[in-house]
């Protein structure tokens, strides 16, 4: 019987929850983002209760970091959020540069935040692709992903990795704004607004598309604040916050953008949140890279660090807005080269444990919209 | 007024220690007093938002500074007054995050849980985003966190018996596996 339930991943509940059926969908599954595990139990279509289960990825990060120097546990940060590799990056440079008590020139915060809310339009371009791929509509997904390479090339010029950029070094960052970059990014800023508002005329008034996301998993703001969303997802609520505004880090108090707010809190504000953002970051690379030209060309890109860092002993918490939401670091330091306990707290784990809640009454395939719109990642859900 | 001034206001009595690095203050407060300091910060000082709920494991800590006595007693042989040989203080920490959403103040709230007694009340009843990282310090450390509607392992599979983060578990583990259960829902 076992042998039988394992191949189709359907198996029948207790007697006791009479005719509902139980679905395990995942860890392996076309649909799932990653390896993760939603059980199910269904009447129908609608789902009675979900219950996710994660850990299938769980590498123990947080217990190698504790046995890795400062600069070691870089790397190891890439595969949190692997859409976004640099937001990670950035947020425990600056985690381990606070714990310092030191500030990195201007100039590396001007890369900072230019290659950040690059990372940004990237992350936000693949869940805008992939959530049309699950809910059926292709097309939009080439047009972004297309533009996602491009970004991911500038990464490969500035740092020579694409996705797992291990961008920066703790007190600032290696290498100046590549050559090609002054050529690329007024092209690529047009191409971008482009690709964006082919997929927005594809998908805003699709009927279809309508259909799907409207009203699909509508969640209150009371709600969420109590369940601990941040980001995109908050925000699709109603509740106007934004780390870079709200708690400014780098140079974003002097930048002009807007924070993009929903009301409803359903997969359609998740999205169009996510379409607005985009264009808010290429505001903020724009007047970063305006600051950036009035720099002089010999500005210092590194801050004086010690070879082998050894903060002082005491325990410090910095978060940054991660394209998912709020993005920690918790360092305590006992002095050693090495952190006595880091913790991280990924933006997607806070939102992905109301999932059950989310989509409860709604339909399976529902339950894959909003999955996606989630945007969660399975490296920084499990960590 | 400032925060460190607000917060001792605040706890009166409850507070046992109040420290601040780098800007971050962190109070301790008593392990049998959380849901009554936290409900009362969470009206009367705006603290409306949980970050996150972690463990932490003194138990290296402890021992670093053990040795380094011990050295510095050798070195300055007995110059110094022999110290009280007090009970060792309580091997781990379960540290709250709280962050106000109208001042965008953020605050550390730590709690010391001794060895022997891994009871610590839970607060899923005021936050509901304590709900898993909760299960995982019970995972990762093995606190007992009353009154959670399901306490269970969350990155760790269930048949697995020990708390990883601990820092008396190896780094490389000890060679448990893990088999997948489809019959188990």
């Amino acid at each position: 019987m076992a042998r039988e339930i394992e191949t189709v991943c359907i198996t029948t509940g207790p007697a006791e929850v009479g005719d509902y059926v139980t679905l395990n969908i995942g860890p392996i599954h076309p649909a799932m983002h990653g390896t993760l595990r939603v059980i199910t139990r269904t009447d129908g279509e609608t789902i009675i209760s979900a219950e996710p289960e994660i850990g299938y990825l769980h590498r123990g990060v947080e217990k190698l970091g504790e046995n890795l120097t400062y600069k070691q546990f870089l790397p190891l940060t890439d595969r949190l959020n692997y859409c976004s590799a640099i937001c990670n990056n950035v947020a425990y440079e600056m985690a381990v540069e606070k714990a310092l008590g030191i500030e990195v020139p201007k100039k590396a915060q001007l890369i900072r935040t230019i290659m950040m809310e690059l990372a940004r339009i990237a992350d936000h371009e693949v869940l805008v692709g992939i959530l049309g791929v699950d809910l059926g509509a292709l097309t939009p997904f080439f047009y972004l992903i297309i533009q996602r390479e491009e970004i991911y090339e500038i990464f490969e010029w500035h740092h020579g990795a694409r996705l797992t950029n291990s961008m920066g070094a703790i007190g600032g960052v290696e290498a100046d704004l590549p050559d090609r970059f002054h050529e690329k990014w007024p092209k690529m800023r047009d191409t971008i607004r482009k690709a964006n508002d082919e997929t927005d005329r594809l998908l805003t008034h699709n009927r279809i598309w309508m259909d799907r996301t409207i009203g699909v998993n509508a969640f209150c703001a009371d709600d969420a604040l109590n369940w601990g969303f941040t980001g995109p997802m908050l925000r699709a609520c109603g509740v106007k916050r934004d780390l870079r505004k709200d708690e400014p880090y780098l140079l974003y108090d002097q930048f002009d953008f807007e924070v993009p707010t929903g009301k409803h809190g359903d997969v359609f504000d998740r999205y169009m949140i996510r379409m607005l953002e985009m264009e808010e970051s290429i505001k903020i690379i724009d007047q970063a890279y305006a600051m950036y030209q009035e720099m002089p060309e010999d500005a210092p890109l590194m801050k004086k660090v010690p070879k082998i860092i050894k903060p002082p002993e005491g325990q410090i918490y910095h978060a940054i807005e991660s394209p998912n939401g709020e993005l920690g670091f918790f360092i305590k330091s006992d002095g050693t080269d090495k952190p006595y306990r880091i913790k991280i707290r990924p933006p997607c784990y806070m939102v992905y444990q109301a999932f059950g809640e989310l989509v409860q009454g709604e339909m399976i395939s529902d339950l894959i919209a909003c999955l996606s719109s989630i945007n969660v990642i399975a490296g920084e859900l499990d960590r | 007024m400032s925060l460190k001034d607000r917060v001792t206001e605040c706890l009166g009595t409850d507070l046992i220690e109040l420290s601040e690095f780098r800007g971050d203050v962190c109070v301790e407060i008593p392990k049998d007093r959380v849901v009554e300091v936290m409900t009362k910060l969470k009206q009367e000082e705006g603290f409306d938002f949980l970050s996150d709920v972690f463990g932490v494991d003194n138990l290296d800590l402890y021992a670093a500074k053990a040795k380094k006595a011990k050295k510095k007693k050798k070195g300055e042989e007995e110059e110094e007054e022999p110290k009280k040989q007090g009970p060792p203080p309580p091997r781990f920490e379960v540290i709250y995050l709280l962050l106000s959403l109208s001042t965008n103040e953020r605050l550390q709230v730590r709690v010391r849980v001794p060895e022997d007694d891994m009871d610590v009340p839970s607060v899923t009843g005021i936050w509901r985003s304590a709900t898993w990282p909760e299960r995982e310090a019970f995972d990762m450390y093995g606190f007992k966190f009353k009154g959670h509607p399901n306490l269970r392992r969350l990155l760790m599979w269930d048949e697995f018996e020990d708390h990883p983060l601990r820092k008396d578990y190896p780094l490389e583990g000890k060679g448990e596996e893990r088999h997948l259960n489809y019959d188990t829902v």
